[in-house]
């Protein structure tokens, strides 16, 4: 004989427990389907409450002045005869969990920018097309541009399409702009509009003095032995590998080395915070005509001369070659500029935003040097280091650039291997 | 008690049987909702108890294949009268699919049943009268010879739609019966405190209708009453207004408790008054009923009822989406 | 092709409808002998006789509950309210028991009424002549709410609203009823009810209204085509439920959109039109959805100076587009 189970109704239409008030069977009795078993308070109404079976009272499972919820048990009911089910009260509910995983995967959204999405890329100079999208079908969200902004890590555009066109296309058609009279072209002046790279490297360069206090340091380091070094192998060097060996690769080395040492220059600015970059991402600077590049060798402190060459001469003919992916161009920690191509014995690099400084590789010349209280020819850098004075102050820095000019006066044959 | 007064009415024995038979279906199936409900089976019940003799003595008076009613929520014996059957009104307690007046959308009471000309009703009272009127009105219109029945409890009786409605039959002489079931009590507030006329019936006058109180636990008066009505309404003299006056032995409903605001000795009162018991005497006296006529008719009519409580409980709910359906048409 | 005013298309419409079909009969106060106040149905007494143009008495909900009632039955029922301003007591039947009808019953019965109503302002009407009441009913699904703006949509949609199986209400401005002329086919043509329709052509901006508006859209843009701007026109023509791809379709066009109601602006139907756009058009918009409507305030003031302040205009449309255009 099945036993039944007796819950409390719900009495009423707001209803959500009632209370035993007195119980009309004892354990034992046998009652009809319907007949009262009990009588139940509620807010609402006091009611008999009904058997809805037919057969013997098992158990009691409340005693009266027990206030039990709609839907629990008050007792128990050994049944005769047929069995009653309730199951068929039970809605088999089997709502197939739908997958979005489909439209989540592709590409489709990518290219549909939000409003909100267009602003801050555009106030941000971010490249849209080096942003990965969090969103359904690959759609860039706002969070995803907030946290690249957050994290420092922005995609500074090097095809730059995206920003220009965003840009263009939000300058009011009745705004003149702030021209004034001596801004305004002469007949024979020739105007060139301000655009793509040129746009963006303008608004990186205000970013950069607008936001960071500047200042400078400068060492004079004696190389002679480094070039007599790289004189000897550079030829060897070219035909073994194939491109060249040029003083700038033991530059990023000896920069890479003491970073590793001085890590508060490897670091950048987040507002309330400095973070320390575990990564040693040496950015270099590149030219190509009206425009600059600034790629990245990363993990500098690990690599060889040689390794490090080879990025050096890959990353300039990417950028020659306009190749440089957004890849090439992320992560940089520290950036070590190479004015000595040009010529230069001194400069004031403007730190690339949000590094904490930068340094420039000025030319070596041939000077005369007193040592030993006699005249020698010897080589002869310049190394000029730009810092941002929120985070560096000049001990840090002079210790550092000391380093620096240290092991690159040690540099030599003996002391350095290429490979 | 006079002797044999049905057949004064033109009433056959077993046409009284008959009768009786649909009060106590009423009466019984009434029961057996609360009893469900109680068991929390059934979310919700609403009363006929007490208007079984004005709903069916009523009914029995009109034209039960061809006039159009439009029943409130307590008409359990209007609607039984005019076709519904006691399986389809457990479907509707119990919100199964099948069920004919709303196929589960509506609550218990809110009766609707197109093929036996049963209205479509909703919650906010007295909205079907000038349906009825409109009703009447096509009627008179297409030239047809149904009248149109309406029904109301006393409290809706101070409903504008009451007024408009009544008002507008009175201009327009439309064959529609108004029959307020006046029980006393408009959930808790009784007739003092509703209406301020002695009777509902006094109503009538100001709207060009003759106005009349019977007993509502009588279904033969009730019958006598509507009988009266029907006709002139066949004869083109207009509308009617019929005061049945009993007694709601019940809670306004199941989320009710009334001893909250009447004595258990004015319903126990009312009880002695039961049409069920007082006509059931009628039937004795002129013996149309038997001890073993009363036994065999019970047992017939709880094995109705077992059958449709069975029958429902078990019965498929519609689907979740089948709420989307029907906002306009297909 | 005849011409004819924009009151005299309902009649029209109501006339034709009442000879194809005995079953359609009018209801409403001072609609028969006297042709109703504003004479919309002028001679249908005469034609039909009073069985068929009914004067009732006094009394909205009445007039709302007896055509439920017949139309329930299976005739059509045309209920004139007077004024929209007067639908008010017959709200419980239009929404408790029209608009449920055929739900309530699981499609056993059904409410196929039509119920008309003059609206709007401009006519001196003050604060219970002048009322724009759509937005009251916008939310009751069961309901169809139309609201033609020319002649020929007049005769079409009106006799659409009759042949509907279910209530639809029918607001007719009360200013177009003889300001707008327009030709009207003599042959029996039916509209859709739930369409828009595009009443003009343009490239430039997209302006979405219904009523009397379109005409002040429609006159604005042409002024503004002198100075080059090109305005997209959509006359949403019913205004529950929306044609949802017609506005979609419309904002997309252009991606610059000008709503305009007469109505007080919070809550309107318009605030409907802009979430569909905004639900659906993100990516090509190119301005923020503007809305043009009367001012928040309970009604329009008899005093001519607020009177106008609170009625639109083409001026006042005019401005708006141009706005928008030169965003």
């Amino acid at each position: 004989m099945p036993t039944e189970k007796i819950t409390m109704p719900q009495l009423g239409e707001s209803v959500t427990e009632g209370t035993i008030s007195s119980w009309l069977v004892n354990v034992g009795d046998h009652v009809n389907k319907y007949d009262p078993i009990t009588e139940v308070m509620t807010d609402k109404v006091n009611a008999e409450v009904p058997s809805s079976f037919t057969g013997v009272i098992k158990e009691l499972s409340a005693a009266e002045g027990d206030t039990i919820a709609v839907g629990d048990l008050i007792c128990y009911i050994e049944t005769e005869g047929a069995q009653e089910s309730d199951s068929l009260d039970e809605e088999k509910e089997e709502i197939a969990i739908e997958s979005e995983d489909a439209t989540s995967n592709g590409e489709s959204m990518k290219k549909r920018y939000s409003p909100a999405v267009l602003r801050i890329a555009q106030e941000n100079a971010i490249d849209l097309n080096d942003v990965r999208g969090s969103g359904r079908g690959g759609r860039i969200t706002r969070k995803d541009l907030e946290k690249i902004i957050s994290t420092g890590e922005v995609p500074i555009a090097s095809q730059a399409q995206a920003i220009t066109t965003a840009t263009d296309n939000n300058i009011p058609i009745s705004n003149k702009s702030d021209t004034t009279s001596e801004k305004e072209s002469q007949r024979g002046d020739k105007e060139i509009p301000v655009k793509g790279i040129r746009k963006v490297i303008a608004q990186n360069m205000v970013k950069s003095k607008q936001e960071i206090p500047h200042a400078w340091m400068t060492v004079e380091v004696d190389v002679t032995d480094l070039v007599k070094y790289r004189n000897n192998v550079k030829d060897s060097f070219k035909i073994n590998e194939g491109f060249g060996l040029t003083f700038f690769a033991f530059f990023v080395k000896a920069v890479a080395q003491a970073l590793k040492e001085y890590p508060q220059l490897n670091s950048m600015w987040a507002g309330d915070k400095i973070i320390q970059k575990k990564a040693i991402n040496l950015s270099i600077a590149v030219a190509k005509e009206n425009e600059l590049f600034v790629p990245v060798i990363k993990n500098a402190d690990d690599k060889t001369i040689k390794a490090i060459a080879r990025d050096i001469h890959d990353l300039a003919r990417k950028a020659r070659n306009g190749k440089l992916t957004s890849d090439d161009m992320q992560g940089g920690t520290f950036t070590v500029n190479n004015t000595g191509t040009f010529g230069s014995i001194s400069s004031m690099g403007v730190i690339n935003h949000p590094q904490a400084a930068i340094l420039q590789v000025e030319s070596i010349v041939k000077r005369p040097v007193i040592i030993d209280d006699m005249f020698a020819a010897r080589d002869m850098v310049n190394l000029s280091l730009s810092l941002d004075h929120r985070i560096l102050d000049g001990l840090v820095c002079g210790r550092f650039l000391a380093r620096v000019k240290e092991i690159l006066e040690n540099m030599s044959d003996k002391t350095m291997n290429l490979y | 008690m006079l002797e044999n007064r049905h057949r004064e009415l033109g009433l056959s024995d077993e046409e009284v049987m008959e009768m009786f038979k649909t009060m106590l279906l009423a009466r019984k199936l009434d029961e057996r909702m609360w009893l469900l409900n109680r068991s929390g089976k059934i979310p919700f019940a609403i009363s006929c108890q007490g208007q079984e003799a004005a709903q069916v003595g009523a009914s029995f008076a009109l034209n039960r294949e061809k006039d159009y009613v439009a029943p409130y929520y307590r008409d359990m014996g209007v609607v039984l009268a005019f076709g519904m059957t006691a399986k389809e009104l457990m479907l509707s307690s119990f919100a199964k699919a099948d069920d004919p007046n709303s196929g589960g959308r509506q609550m218990p009471g809110h009766f609707g049943q197109k093929k036996n000309r049963i209205l479509s009703g909703s919650s906010p009272v007295t909205t079907q009268l000038p349906h009825a009127v409109g009703v009447a009105l096509a009627g008179k219109m297409e030239k047809k010879d149904f009248v149109s029945f309406v029904t109301l409890g006393e409290g809706s009786s101070n409903q504008g739609d009451f007024h408009e409605g009544l008002n507008f039959a009175g201009v327009y002489k439309l064959p529609v019966i108004t029959m307020v079931e006046n029980n006393k009590y408009a959930i808790s507030i009784p007739y003092e405190r509703q209406v301020a006329s002695k009777n509902v019936a006094d109503r009538a006058e100001s709207y060009g209708m003759p106005g009349v109180t019977v007993d509502g636990n009588d279904p033969l008066a009730v019958y006598q009453a509507v009988k009266e009505a029907r006709a002139r309404a066949a004869a083109g003299d207009g509308p009617s207004l019929i005061e049945a006056v009993s007694y709601r032995l019940t809670p306004h409903s199941s989320d009710d408790d009334d001893s909250t605001y009447r004595g258990k000795s004015e319903v126990e009162e009312a009880r002695k008054k039961d049409s069920i018991i007082t006509f059931a005497n009628y039937m004795r006296e002129t013996n149309i009923l038997t001890d073993d006529k009363e036994k065999l008719l019970v047992d017939e009519i709880m094995g109705i009822i077992n059958e449709a409580t069975d029958f429902a409980e078990n019965a498929p709910y519609a689907e979740a989406e089948h709420a989307l359906k029907y906002v306009y048409e297909e | 092709m005849p011409v004819m005013t924009y009151i005299q298309a309902i009649t029209t419409a109501l006339r034709e409808e009442m000879q194809r079909d005995k079953k359609v009969f009018i209801l409403g106060e001072d609609v028969g002998k006297k042709g109703g106040v504003f004479r919309a149905t002028d001679g249908l007494y005469e034609e039909f006789g009073e069985d068929r143009v009914l004067d009732t008495p006094l009394a909205e909900s009445a007039i709302a509950g007896v055509g439920i009632g017949a139309a329930m039955y299976g005739l059509r029922p045309v209920a004139e309210m007077q004024f929209a301003d007067f639908i008010m007591p017959a709200i419980n039947q239009i929404i408790s028991e029209a608009a449920k009808m055929r739900y309530r019953s699981n499609n056993d019965w059904s409410a196929p009424i039509t119920i008309r109503a003059p609206y709007g302002g401009g006519v001196h009407g003050a604060l219970y002549h002048s009322q724009s009441v759509e937005a009251i009913f916008a939310n009751q699904p069961g309901l169809k709410i139309v609201m033609p703006s020319t002649p020929y949509d007049v005769k079409g949609l009106l006799k659409a609203a009759i042949r509907d199986n279910d209530p639809v209400l029918f607001f007719e401005h009360k200013r177009a009823y003889r300001l707008l002329k327009g030709e009207v086919p003599a042959d029996d043509y039916v509209l859709p009810i739930g369409k828009a329709d595009v009443k003009r052509e343009g490239e430039d901006i997209t302006v979405i209204t219904y009523g009397l508006c379109v005409h002040f859209a429609l006159q604005a843009a042409e002024k503004l085509a002198e100075d080059g701007i090109d305005a997209h026109i959509l006359d949403l023509r019913t205004v529950y439920p929306l044609d949802q791809e017609a506005i979609i379709e419309a904002a997309k066009k252009t991606g610059k959109v000008l709503l305009i109601t007469e109505d007080n602006k919070e809550g309107s139907i318009i605030g409907e039109v802009a979430a569909i756009i905004a639900e659906h058009c993100l990516f090509d918009l190119d301005s923020p959805i503007q809305r043009l409507a009367g001012p928040d305030i309970p009604s329009m003031p008899y005093a001519p100076t607020m009177e106008k302040f609170f009625m639109m205009n083409p001026d006042k449309v005019e401005k708006a587009m141009r706005d928008l255009a030169e965003y």
